[in-house]
């Protein structure tokens, strides 16, 4: 029986809602749930510190729960926006915002859950510095979230991508591609960020004058942790707004989609190593501050080594796109 | 419309190349960035060594490249010899 483009476009949403709100449920899940844990491990060495330690739970779990938070926002709009519907690129738009969003709130939900639950442990152990252990958490949390961002940014772009005069054949392939290289790219950034976070945290507990330097490696160490998102989302922009010509083959949006597919999974590997590396030279930098300088060194060349893959997927990529 | 053999080898060679590099990409990329943690770890404990601990790291890191090169080539080789 043939359908109509509606009932494919309805089929779109809503699937992409369910697919968008379940995966986006994991991260944010198990990262709260580390938070909730390594409170409890906290409170048992120091109950009587509980008000601090409760307090700064909550605030860790609320910031990692945020990646959840923008995958139902996604979910909700997914479900009850229905926009003008002319051709069947809505339904590929939809669809790819799901997956975008629904993959791109894995990485940060986790990844916010290591300063959070790193934080409790802290202020068992330096209560007399419990604001700055909050405000060091604050900003690991918050720098693990902008994956998550990203792929909410381009999860909205492609809901309200205007695809009337842009042809159906590549443009579908192009669309899904541009949601799956932010989303996917976006997992192992946020991870990789919330490592150096938490080694952030629990470094400056232990020696609290080192916390300049700390927060300082910290925030490089998460920047280079972060390009391989960065990379995801120029793909994804360069497959949502280049005009494809029309074709009847399938090698072409094959080959858009293979583009957004290898930034995507190619992002996943370095933004994670990045993130170790970041966290061990976070770790030693508070334990041995006189050697900062060259750690910082050593860590963005085994940084820059890591990167090389993810440059690799996105050359490929690009020769997808570009090329043939 | 009718999809010729040739087209539809043409198509699965673009889809293979990137995901041939796109998930080759996840192992190299984890792996050299535990050598550069572990490295930092040794630097830390013995900055005095960083030297060749630093050289001991890229040694390691070239040969966990090595399996993100061979993804690089199967893609190139999928994408312009194929």
């Amino acid at each position: 029986m043939p359908f109509d483009i509606q009932t494919i476009v309805s089929i779109a949403s809503y699937g992409g809602a369910g697919v968008c709100m379940g995966l986006g449920a994991i991260g944010a899940a198990m990262g709260v749930g580390y938070t909730g844990g390594l409170a409890n491990q906290a409170l048992s060495q120091k109950p009587e510190a509980s008000g601090t330690i409760v307090k700064n739970m909550l605030i860790g779990q609320a910031i990692a729960e945020s990646a959840a938070i923008f995958a139902l926002v996604i979910a909700v709009l997914l479900i009850y926006l229905s926009p003008p519907v002319t051709n069947l690129l809505t339904a590929s738009a939809l669809g790819a915002a799901g997956l975008c969003m629904g993959f791109g709130a894995i990485g940060s939900g986790l990844g916010s859950g290591f300063p959070a639950g790193e934080v409790c442990l802290a202020i068992v152990r330096q209560p007399a510095i419990s604001g700055r252990l909050t405000t060091n958490m604050l900003i690991g949390s918050a720098v693990c979230q902008t994956p998550a961002i990203f792929a909410m940014v381009v999860a909205l772009m492609l809901m309200f991508l205007d695809v009337n005069n842009l042809s159906v054949n590549p443009t579908w392939a192009a669309l899904l591609g541009a949601g799956l290289s932010t989303g996917l790219a976006a997992i192992g950034s946020g991870f990789g960020g919330g490592l150096a976070g938490g080694s952030s945290v629990s470094g400056i507990a232990r020696q609290p004058e080192t916390f300049g330097k700390v927060t300082t490696i910290m925030l490089v160490g998460q920047a280079v942790s972060q390009t391989p998102a960065i990379f995801g989302l120029l793909i994804s922009f360069i497959l949502m707004f280049k005009i494809f010509p029309e074709t009847t083959s399938i090698a072409a949006p094959m080959a858009l989609l293979g583009a957004g597919l290898c930034m995507g999974f190619g992002g996943i590997g370095p933004g994670v190593g990045n993130g170790f590396t970041a966290q061990s030279a976070v770790k030693w930098v508070a334990r041995n501050v006189e050697a900062s300088g060259i750690l910082t060194r050593v860590m963005l060349v085994g940084q820059a080594v890591s990167q090389s893959t993810a440059i690799y997927a996105m050359v490929v990529s690009l020769v997808l796109i570009f090329v043939v | 419309m009718a999809i010729e053999g040739a087209e539809l080898v043409k198509a699965a060679a673009f889809i293979g190349a990137g995901l041939a590099m796109g998930l080759g990409a996840i192992g190299p990329g984890v792996g050299e960035g535990f050598v550069g943690g572990k490295a930092c770890e040794a630097i830390g404990r013995k900055p005095e060594e960083a030297g060749l601990l630093t050289r001991t790291m890229l040694v390691a890191q070239a040969v966990s490249e090595s399996t993100g090169i061979y993804s690089l080539v199967v893609a190139l080789l999928l994408l312009f010899v194929v």
